[in-house]
């Protein structure tokens, strides 16, 4: 496969090479034969400095995965990691903190990402404990600082309480304040808005804008929400089991889709006035299994636009149509 | 609450107060709460009680020694009364009465409250922290550790260790140390690991040990800071049904006489026994009763603080 290079005056903070992850799953009890669930199945993308991407993508796709192989949480199966220029599997000892300085992850679920059993101090300062940054005046000064920058002010007032005493939104700007205290320089954010109400979310994704002006931090931001990523992303990366169907920026991923399941993807999102009539997506039947799929191109079963051609041929690439615009599709 | 909020400025780097204080201050608000819902559960104040009852009835062995009573009458194991014949029914010299062999049953049911207790929180204790650290490590590192601790865990649970006890009692005459260390480590290989073990297991997959690696953690950091503070409280809850069947065991073994302890409940009723009055048992209730009643209200006791511990640890349990 033809990896899409970057232009070479940006400098990229993120690329992933032909990244698989394959989790053996039994079929049947009986018949012991092993098969493969595609979570992430040849991946490629590039992250620049200062760049926000989204990946998107429904339930299952694999954009968490993805992540999760990002920060070292899971191993792959097999495909490359370079965060600045360094592989991510060859880290090892000493290199492991400072990878663990340079990136950081924001989780789903604020309720659980946070120990129940420790003040908001000893959660925010974490990582500059077992990193052994500083002395303690220096990390209650650094803590007080990112509390103050994620909009718990005054400090003081969250410092010694427990999670269970704060409300979603506050403890997903204490788990946003604990992932930056180091400054990483890339941070994945998966989902971090999803479990939060509508009316706290704008206030996270507002403080994450500009928690990126300030300290400069890219993002890849894992999400099911296209509004949220056009707010907030400079490019998408629409996910569909396992694989990267359509890549590029935000607002030509929104107004001119080009692959068939980016357009469904689209016409998906409501609009807040009844009386537009919104097109049915005309996809068919629902989400295949990732379990040992066909070498073909994966929205074949559901796809409204397919030709008898693309039965037989194999699984598209990503192909370039011009302006860093790629997408996967025979038809094109 | 608003008393732990130190009163300074935003963004001044020292806090009101030194940072032990705040820690003790928020520990001791944890306890209040946890005290709280504790008081609402009957059956575990009634437990408290009664330990405390214990407690008392313990502590005043020492000091009826030194001043009531006359250690050559009343001391439990080689005291003797001469002015009475054995055993004798309660009376106003001897409140419970005497055994076969004329020594005071109320002396001697004070003196081993105490050792009940040792022999009881020791073991309890021995196997709680066998117990966490053997079922967090199983739950976390998995694969080997986790077979071959389950294994030993299934083999502790399954094969009869009081007829076994029994066996090797009777070659060995275990004293009173070497068997509240064998009943903690017994207890902790067994059945309470496999509890804990599910505990952290299901401690570990929660986002907050993701964090904690992701923040840079290593495996110990992530076990101690983590996991351990998670599954404590239910460690605690089985320290205390653990100290009921370290005493329970004591109790049986001391019957059969095969521990080399030179008194305690079990050994009360023992001796009864090897005396020959246990046949007539209701004539003679004076020397098993107290004995029987003490070892079923102390397990009983410990038995109920668990119970109410057990409604603080497991929200769902609470009644509102």
């Amino acid at each position: 496969m033809t990896l899409p290079t970057a232009t070479e005056s940006k400098d990229v903070i993120l690329e992933v090479c032909n990244l698989s992850k394959y989790y053996p799953v039994n079929q049947s009890f009986f018949s012991g034969k092993k098969a493969l669930l595609h979570a992430v199945d040849n991946v490629s993308f590039q992250v620049n400095r200062g760049e926000v991407l989204g990946l998107v993508g429904e339930s299952g796709c694999g954009k968490t995965t993805t992540g999760r192989l990002i920060v070292r949480l899971a191993t792959p199966t097999s495909g490359r990691i370079l965060i600045e220029n360094t592989d991510v599997a060859d880290i090892k000892g000493q290199g492991m903190m400072e990878f663990r300085q340079k990136v950081q992850m924001i989780f789903q679920d604020p309720y659980e990402s946070l120990d129940p059993r420790m003040t908001i101090f000893d959660i925010v300062a974490e990582p500059l404990n077992v990193n052994g940054i500083g002395t303690f005046e220096e990390r209650e000064a650094q803590v007080e600082e990112m509390l103050n920058l994620v909009g718990l002010a005054p400090p003081s007032a969250f410092l010694f309480r427990f999670p269970h005493e704060l409300s979603g939104g506050q403890r997903q700007r204490v788990a946003i304040a604990r992932a930056l205290v180091v400054r990483p320089s890339f941070v994945v954010a998966d989902e971090p808005t999803s479990m939060l109400d509508v009316s706290i979310r704008t206030g996270i994704m507002k403080l994450m804008a500009q928690l990126r002006e300030d300290l400069g931090i890219s993002y890849l931001y894992i999400t099911h929400d296209l509004a949220v990523a056009r707010y907030l992303c400079d490019r998408i990366a629409v996910m569909y089991l396992g694989q990267i169907v359509e890549l590029g920026d935000s607002e030509d991923i929104v107004k001119k889709p080009v692959h068939p399941y980016t357009k469904a993807l689209i016409s998906a999102v409501p609009v807040p006035d009844p009386a537009i009539e919104r097109p049915i997506p005309n996809i068919k039947g629902g989400v295949s299994k990732p379990i040992d799929p066909k070498p073909r191109c994966r929205f074949y079963d559901r796809c409204p636009e397919s030709e008898s051609s693309c039965a037989e041929a194999k699984n598209p690439e990503l192909r370039d149509i011009g302006g860093g615009h790629l997408v996967a599709c025979h038809l094109l | 609450m608003n008393e732990l909020v130190p009163t300074h400025e935003t963004g001044s780097a020292s806090l009101a107060e030194p940072l032990w204080k705040i820690r003790w201050k928020l520990i001791r608000r944890g306890i209040a709460q946890n005290w709280e819902i504790f008081k609402e559960s009957r059956i575990g104040m009634l437990g408290i009680i009664l330990i405390i009852a214990f407690g008392i009835f313990g502590a005043m062995w020492p000091i009826m020694i030194n001043t009531v009573w006359d250690p050559m009458v009343y001391d439990p194991v080689v005291g003797f009364d001469p002015m009475t014949m054995h055993p004798s029914p309660p009376s106003a010299t001897h409140l419970f009465g005497t055994d076969p062999i004329g020594r005071d049953i109320l002396a001697q049911l004070m003196y081993s409250t105490g050792r009940e207790f040792l022999l009881g929180v020791l073991s309890a204790v021995i196997t709680v922290v066998i117990g966490t650290a053997v079922g967090t490590a199983a739950a976390y590192y998995g694969g080997f550790i986790d077979t071959f601790f389950m294994r030993i865990a299934d083999i502790i649970l399954l094969f009869p260790f009081i007829p076994l006890l029994v066996v090797i009692g009777s070659m060995v005459r275990l004293s009173f140390l070497p068997f509240a260390v064998i009943m903690g480590v017994l207890g902790g290989f067994g059945g309470i690991t496999i509890i804990l073990k599910a505990q952290a297991l299901s401690v570990s997959v929660r986002p907050y040990i993701d964090a904690a690696r992701i923040a840079g953690g290593s495996d110990f950091h992530i076990i101690v800071s983590h996991i351990i503070p998670n599954v404590l409280p239910l460690s605690f809850l089985y320290m205390m049904f653990s100290v009921t069947s370290a005493i329970l065991s004591e109790a049986t073994l001391s019957f059969f006489g095969v521990l080399n302890i030179d008194m305690s409940w079990g050994m009360m009723i023992h001796t009864a026994d090897v005396a020959g009055y246990l046949f007539d048992f209701a004539k003679y209730w004076w020397l098993w009763a107290p004995a029987g009643l003490a070892i079923t209200l102390f397990c009983a006791a410990f038995y109920m603080v668990g119970r109410g511990l057990d409604e603080v640890v497991n929200p769902r349990l609470r009644k509102r």
